[in-house]
Parts: structure tokens; C-alpha cells; sequence
């Protein structure tokens, strides 16, 4: 009985990667823990172990072969009489229960992706190459260290490492270790030693291998750099940029899976960007290491693979405080940011499908807030749906629907309805996850009930 | 520095001879000071320390004052007995060298050389304050005098000021900062993080912790498991001694070794001063929780004014007119800064939405 070998996945986020080398040939035996393979992504690479014992029996996948779906089977492997088969995998199981959105696409023909619109400011005739995210921000930051030498980067593993999600891929060979700084897990304290050295006149880019670790420093960000331009009277400012993935992961569980958006958001004297495209994380990452206040740049692990088109340009910065018009529509405005424009984007090929035109708005910056582009939509849709993955007390839809309530009362046609994470600490389960999490049918459902259909 | 090195674990012990004395770290032959012993100071010196010490004085008894007379509002942390401390270091730095401190500041900012009566309608919350009004007692700051602050969160100061001397580093600078801080803030764990860094990347901080006795109103005793605070380092490698706060020449010496070892690049180190605070925690503090004899005691016997006044008048160096001569000037300067504190209007309403974020402009 053959024993099935299959593309194992380097994080839950993974979707595919590249089987760069074989490390067998047909014929050989193995045993537990030998190589077999060497896989790789964008962000890493591995290598495949064996988990049973038996002789290659044949290679399914040759090497250098790229984007192999995790979970595809590579090689079998002739096992011992008796040896168990690999488990299925889990994506391949029936979820009837808990994914509707699975069951009513099977039903239906899969609609058209939304096409969005090329981001405005860009000149005619500017080539675009594709990138990840990961890739858009590293050349962000290494563009503006090239530029100005009082910007370094800081934070744990982001030097030799190169970062715990790669983003600072390069960075320590190109600028070497004055200006990437591996730091101890210290949080606190290099927090607060970054703003010290902005309050000085240096640019640091604080990285938090996750907003999760930030609360250890919160206190640095809000009391020692939000704070100090107002408290002195204008004479001195921290102009530190602190960045890093935020938000829900893949099963990671309550700690390490929270959208920290509001909690910024909250703080007059901070800045926070929240980006979804490459092209946007790359203009904007630049701009905040420009700005000369505190930033709070928030990333998203799940976008970090994702590709976009990035202009060509020598120097690509975007405006802060800016919402991107994403789609035109006529019938609802749906706002969200970061990962929450995921959801909007599947719900608006289903919505398309029932003949509702939804304006899409990327917040881009949550702090200061582009109330302006909201309400202008809002006055031409006449309803509102905010999407975000934070909890709904105190969120950013709370905040976006106490302010259009106050500005375009008059132009509301339909209740404000948000779409959020569920009221309720992470969970680990890939079932109850999925329920934690906002998806596109709440999306098409809190849509269709503003647009009464 | 001061000759002895003998007991280290000598306590506080007020006394001119026994400075300092060191407790551990790095080889003792890499720190210690070549050059001039500077306990002893020059009559010019000391006249400059007892000025500097009386107008730290005298502006904290005027802000005492006016705190009662509801001029001053919210809290305020008068300095009174501690004045040795900045004096004496501040007397070790240079020109460039960064100071920052936590909530207690006002002595620290008159020792760099910021004008009293900016600081005075700081905390009357007025126009011509520091911060314009916005900060108050606790929030000051002066990029001219190299004053970081005025930080009203404990211990928050040591993470910042240990980035000071990261940029000092960075620019390949010869600059060292700073980091006041006190027996209570010595507790917190951003103060060990700080140390931390600071050793493995060899970064010219001096840690002074101003240990008063007193953490508001918990006595060291019953807050902290090891109450040799210059030992604080230890497990950091980072060498630290113990200071006879209440004498300036002692502080100058210990701060000018430390200085001196710092800005060689040999990285930080701690000075724990040995000192004690008059008054209470903030002014609505009765202190309770201590005699009113040991409080005598300090006064009468290591008062760090007095003790340069003896020096003064024993050595002939002034008489006792001359002194009261400077006190009348000290007074002048004071009851200056407290009228302009009055005079100074309050900030304009459109103030109060100004400073938030710095345009992208500017």
C-alpha cells in the first residue's frame, strides 16, 4: 500500500510554494526523518521530512516545479505491509455546516472578481510590475534608507533573520547591522528606546513582530510618542514609524489574533495606516517614514503573499489620510481596510451577480479618517456597510457611522448597518474561527437589508 | 575621584571623604579616573554650587508657596533637599550632553540652564511656559538645553533616554545622556530592559537613580528585595556606585568617573545617589509615613546647601554678608519668575487644538 506524500504548508496561511529539489530518487529507501524534499515561498525555505519509512516509489511533482497547492500529493512511497495511510487532509473535508459561501457558490455559476480602479495619482503610460506586499514594504524601507541615513530599522529577529515574516528580507546586507537592529524580545524597552532616538532626530522604524507583542509597549507608544508635540508646545516630536502585521491570523488562537486598529485609532497624535494593496503599502510605508510623527503602520499577515500591481516609479509616495475609491457603484458604499476589503471584493461579484452596484472605499488610513470621501458616497448611494475584522464596541464602523449619521443624516436612505468580528475572544477551531471572522455572505446580507432586497 | 574605594556596602553615610564607593562590574582598572580628583573644588566652584543649589531651592519653596495659594494646579513634585544631585552632575557633563528625568524635574531643568521663569509659568499654566501651558509641571522640555524631559509615567524615562544615547551612538557622537530616575521607578522592568540594551550595545548612558528613601510613601525597605541600587546592574555587567547625594563634590567626582567611562565607549553605568526629599511625595502628601525626626535629622545634619555654606564661611571663601547678598539676588530671580507666572496670560483658546501632529510641511 502506497503511502501518499503531500506539499505540506510552512504556515497556516500558505496556499501554495514552489517544490524546489528533490533530495531522493525513485529506488531509494527512507526512513523516518530523512530529507526528502526542499520546498520554498516568497517567505522561506524548508525541508520535507519523511514521517514513515519504505522506498520512493515515484516522484509526482518535479523539482523546481512552482505553485504547488498545499496538500497536493508530490511522491508516494511504497510503505511497509501494514503502514497506515496519511491522513486526509483537512481541506478536502466536507464543511456543509459552517461554509455557506462554499454551498451557495457551488450553486450558482462562480461570479466575475471585481475589477478595481487603478489607483489614482499614478501617471499615463507608468509601467507596473507585480510584487507581494512583503516585497512592496521591504523596498519601501529600504528606498528611504538609501535616502536619509537617520533611518534605521529595529525590532526581534529583523537583521539576520531577516524577519520573522520576511520584510526586512536584504535589509541587513544592503545597510548593514548600525542600521537593522536585532533587538532582544523586549518590547517595552526598545519601544521606548526607539522614541528616545526619534525625539533626537533619528527616523527609526520600529518593527513588532506582531501588534499582539505591542501591548507590552503601549504605554511608550501612547504616553512617550503620541503625546510629547502637544505636551511640549510644539518643541519636540517622535518621528518613529512602528510597524507590523496585525489582525487575525490563521489559527493562532485569542492572543495572537486581534485587529488593534481602534485601539490606535483612538489616540489624538498618532497616525495610523492600515493598507491593502502592495502599491499602497509601499506608498504609504514611505510616506509615514517621511512624516515627522508617530505612525502606526498596521500590515496583515494574510496579505503579505498576496501579489498586486506597483507602479514603476522612482519614488511612488502616497498622500496620508487619503480613502481610495476602489469601485465605483451606485447602490450601497461599502467601507473597510486591510483584510476586511477581501470580504467586500467576494461580496460585490455576488451582489454584481443580483444586480447591486456597491462603491467600494479603502479607508487607507484610519487616523486621520477620510470622512470627506465617505460622506461624498454615501450622499450618491444613500447607504452605508462598514466592514472590518475588529471587534464591534467601539470600532472603526462605530466611529464612521456616528460621523455620517452627524454629516448626512439627511442622505441616509437605511439604517448603518457593520459587518465585524464576532463579540468574542479568538478561537482556535478552524470551525469556530471561521464563525469569529466577517465573511462575504454577511457582507451580501447586510447589504441586501440597506438596500431593502 | 573621591578616595575611598574600602566598604561597599556602606549606606548612605553622609560624609564629604567617602564619596563613592563602587560596587561591581567590569575590572575596576578600566574605570578607574585618571584624571584630577575633583572632590575638591575650587572656591569658584563652590560658590557656583551653592547658587546653583539656593535658586533650585528657593524656586521650590516659591512654587510650594504658590501651589497653596492655588496658583499652581494638579500635582507638583518639589525637589527640596535632593538639589546636590543635579547640581553636582550637571557640573560632570558638557556641552550637548542630554539630560532627562521623570516627574520630579523642576531642579533638573533649572541645572541645565532653563530659565526659571519659563519654568515657573509652566506650572501656572500659562503663555509663557515651557510648553506653552500644555505640559505643566511634570511635561517640560528644552532641545536648546538638552532637556528630554519631564515624564510623568515611572520609569518610562529609561527606555527613552537609553535611545538618547542609541543616537548619540548612531551618529558616532561623543555625547552622553542622562537617565534620572528614583528608588521607585528602579522597580520597574522597562528600567532592566533598558540595562540590557544598553550593555549589549555599549550605549553612553548614565543611569542616576536619585534613591530619596522614599517611593511616595513606601520606604525602600519594604519595596525592593535588594536595596543597593547601584548593584541593580549586575546581572547587565554594567558597573555602578554608591553616592553621597547630599554632597555636591561627591556627586561632580562620581559623575565625572562615570562620564569619563562613558564617553570613552566603554558603555553604561549607574550612580546611585544617595538622597532624601523634605517635603512629601507632591504637595497634597502630609508623609506620615516617616518621623518628623528623621526628616531633622537630614536637615540639621546633611543638608547639601548648608554643608557648602560651612565650606564657605570656614574657608574664608565669603563672608556672611556676601551670602546673604547672593540669597537676596537668588530671591530676585524668584520672585521674578513667580510675577511672570501671574502676569503671563493664560493660552490663547486656539491653543488648545495646535501641537497635535506636526504638518507634513513643517
Amino acid at each position: 500500500m502506497s503511502i501518499k506524500i503531500l506539499m505540506p504548508a510552512l504556515s497556516p496561511t500558505m496556499e501554495e510554494g514552489t517544490l524546489a529539489k528533490w533530495m531522493v530518487k525513485v529506488g531509494d529507501e527512507v526512513k523516518s526523518g530523512d530529507v526528502i524534499a526542499e520546498i520554498e515561498t516568497d517567505k522561506a525555505t524548508m525541508e520535507v521530512e519523511a514521517v514513515d519509512e519504505g522506498t520512493v516509489e515515484e516522484l509526482l511533482v518535479p523539482a523546481g516545479t512552482e505553485n504547488v497547492k498545499v496538500n497536493d500529493v508530490i511522491a508516494l512511497i511504497s510503505g511497509e505491509g501494514g503502514a497506515e495511510p496519511a491522513p486526509t487532509p483537512a481541506k478536502d473535508e466536507p464543511k456543509k455546516d459552517n461554509a455557506p459561501a462554499a454551498a451557495k457558490a457551488d450553486a450558482a455559476p462562480a461570479p466575475e472578481p471585481v475589477k478595481t480602479l487603478a489607483p489614482p495619482s499614478i501617471p499615463e503610460g507608468t509601467e507596473f510590475v507585480s510584487m507581494t506586499v512583503r516585497e512592496a514594504l521591504r523596498d519601501a524601507m529600504a528606498e528611504e534608507m538609501r535616502s536619509d541615513d537617520r533611518v534605521f530599522v529595529m525590532g526581534e529577529e529583523v537583521a539576520q533573520y531577516e524577519g520573522a515574516y520576511k520584510v526586512t528580507q536584504g535589509l541587513l546586507a544592503e545597510f548593514g547591522d548600525r542600521r537593522v537592529v536585532d533587538t532582544p524580545i523586549t518590547e517595552h524597552g526598545f519601544a521606548g528606546l526607539g522614541v528616545g532616538a526619534a525625539m533626537s532626530g533619528l527616523r527609526p522604524i520600529v518593527e513588532f513582530m506582531t501588534f499582539n507583542f505591542a501591548m507590552q509597549a503601549i504605554d511608550q507608544i501612547i504616553n512617550s510618542a503620541a503625546k510629547t508635540r502637544y505636551m511640549s508646545g510644539g518643541q519636540m516630536s517622535a518621528p518613529i514609524v512602528f510597524r507590523g502585521p496585525n489582525g487575525p491570523a490563521s489559527r493562532v488562537g485569542a492572543q495572537h489574533s486581534q485587529d488593534y486598529a481602534s485601539w490606535y485609532a483612538h489616540i489624538p497624535g498618532l497616525i495610523v495606516i492600515a493598507p491593502y494593496s502592495a502599491a499602497d503599502a509601499k506608498g504609504l510605508l514611505k510616506a509615514a517614514i517621511r512624516n515627522p510623527n508617530p505612525v502606526i503602520f498596521l500590515e496583515n499577515e494574510v496579505l503579505y503573499g498576496k501579489s498586486f500591481d506597483v507602479p514603476k516609479l522612482d519614488d511612488y509616495v502616497l498622500p496620508i489620510g487619503k480613502a481610495n475609491v476602489m469601485k465605483e457603484g451606485s447602490d450601497v458604499t461599502l467601507v473597510s481596510y486591510s483584510h476586511g476589503l477581501t470580504y467586500c471584493l467576494d461580496a460585490m461579484a455576488a451582489l454584481e451577480a443580483d444586480g447591486i452596484h456597491a462603491e467600494l472605499i479603502d479607508l487607507r488610513t484610519i487616523r486621520p479618517l477620510d470622512i470627506e470621501t465617505i460622506i461624498t458616497s454615501v450622499k450618491k448611494t444613500n447607504r452605508l456597510v462598514t466592514v472590518e475584522e475588529t471587534w464591534p464596541a467601539c470600532g472603526i464602523g462605530a466611529e464612521i457611522a456616528a460621523r455620517v449619521q452627524a454629516e448626512a443624516f439627511d442622505w441616509l436612505d437605511a439604517p448603518i448597518l457593520r459587518v465585524t468580528q464576532k463579540d468574542v475572544p479568538m478561537p482556535y477551531a478552524a470551525n469556530l474561527e471561521k464563525l469569529a471572522l466577517p465573511n462575504a455572505d454577511e457582507v451580501v446580507e447586510a447589504v441586501k437589508t440597506v438596500c431593502y432586497r | 575621584m573621591a578616595s575611598s574605594k574600602s566598604s561597599p556596602k556602606s549606606t548612605a553615610k553622609p560624609s564629604a571623604k567617602a564619596a563613592a564607593s563602587k560596587s561591581t562590574g567590569k575590572a575596576a582598572s578600566g574605570r578607574a579616573a585618571k584624571s584630577k580628583s575633583s572632590a575638591d573644588f575650587t572656591p569658584e566652584e563652590e560658590m557656583q554650587a551653592y547658587r546653583d543649589m539656593l535658586l533650585i531651592r528657593r524656586f521650590e519653596e516659591k512654587a510650594g508657596q504658590m501651589y497653596g495659594m492655588g496658583l499652581i494646579g494638579g500635582f507638583c513634585h518639589l525637589y527640596i533637599g535632593q538639589e546636590a544631585v543635579v547640581v553636582g552632575m550637571q557640573g560632570a557633563i558638557g556641552e550637548g550632553d542630554q539630560v532627562i528625568t521623570g516627574y520630579r524635574d523642576h531642579g533638573h531643568m533649572l541645572a541645565c540652564g532653563m530659565d526659571p521663569k519659563g519654568v515657573m509659568s509652566e506650572l501656572t499654566g500659562r503663555e509663557g511656559g515651557y510648553s506653552r501651558g500644555k505640559g505643566g509641571s511634570m511635561h517640560m522640555f528644552s532641545t536648546d538645553k538638552h532637556f528630554y524631559g519631564g515624564h510623568g509615567i515611572v520609569g518610562a524615562q529609561v527606555p527613552l533616554g537609553t535611545g538618547l544615547a542609541f543616537s548619540n551612538k548612531y551618529r558616532g557622537n561623543d555625547r552622553v545622556c542622562l537617565a534620572y530616575f528614583g528608588d521607585g521607578a528602579a522597580n520597574q522592568g522597562q528600567v532592566y530592559e533598558s540595562f540590557n540594551m544598553a550593555e549589549l550595545w555599549q550605549l553612553p548612558v548614565i543611569y542616576v537613580i536619585e534613591n530619596n528613601q522614599y517611593a511616595m510613601g513606601t520606604s525602600i525597605a519594604r519595596a525592593s528585595a535588594m536595596t543597593n541600587l547601584s548593584k541593580r546592574g549586575d546581572s547587565f555587567n554594567i558597573p555602578g556606585a554608591q553616592v553621597d547625594g547630599m554632597d555636591v563634590r561627591a556627586v561632580r567626582a562620581a559623575g565625572e568617573e562615570a562620564v569619563e567611562f562613558c564617553r570613552s565607549g566603554k558603555g553604561p553605568y549607574i550612580l546611585e545617589m544617595k538622597t532624601y526629599r523634605y517635603r512629601g511625595h507632591s504637595m497634597s502628601d502630609p508623609a506620615k509615613y516617616r518621623a518628623k525626626e528623621e526628616v531633622n535629622k537630614m536637615r540639621q545634619e546633611h543638608d547639601p546647601i548648608e554643608q557648602v555654606r560651612v565650606r564657605l564661611l570656614e574657608g574664608k571663601i565669603a563672608s556672611e554678608d556676601d551670602l546673604k547678598s547672593i540669597d537676596k539676588e537668588i530671591r530676585a530671580i524668584v520672585a521674578d519668575a513667580a510675577e511672570f507666572a501671574q502676569s503671563s496670560p493664560e493660552p490663547d483658546p486656539s491653543e488648545l487644538w495646535t501641537d497635535v501632529l506636526a504638518s507634513v510641511e513643517g
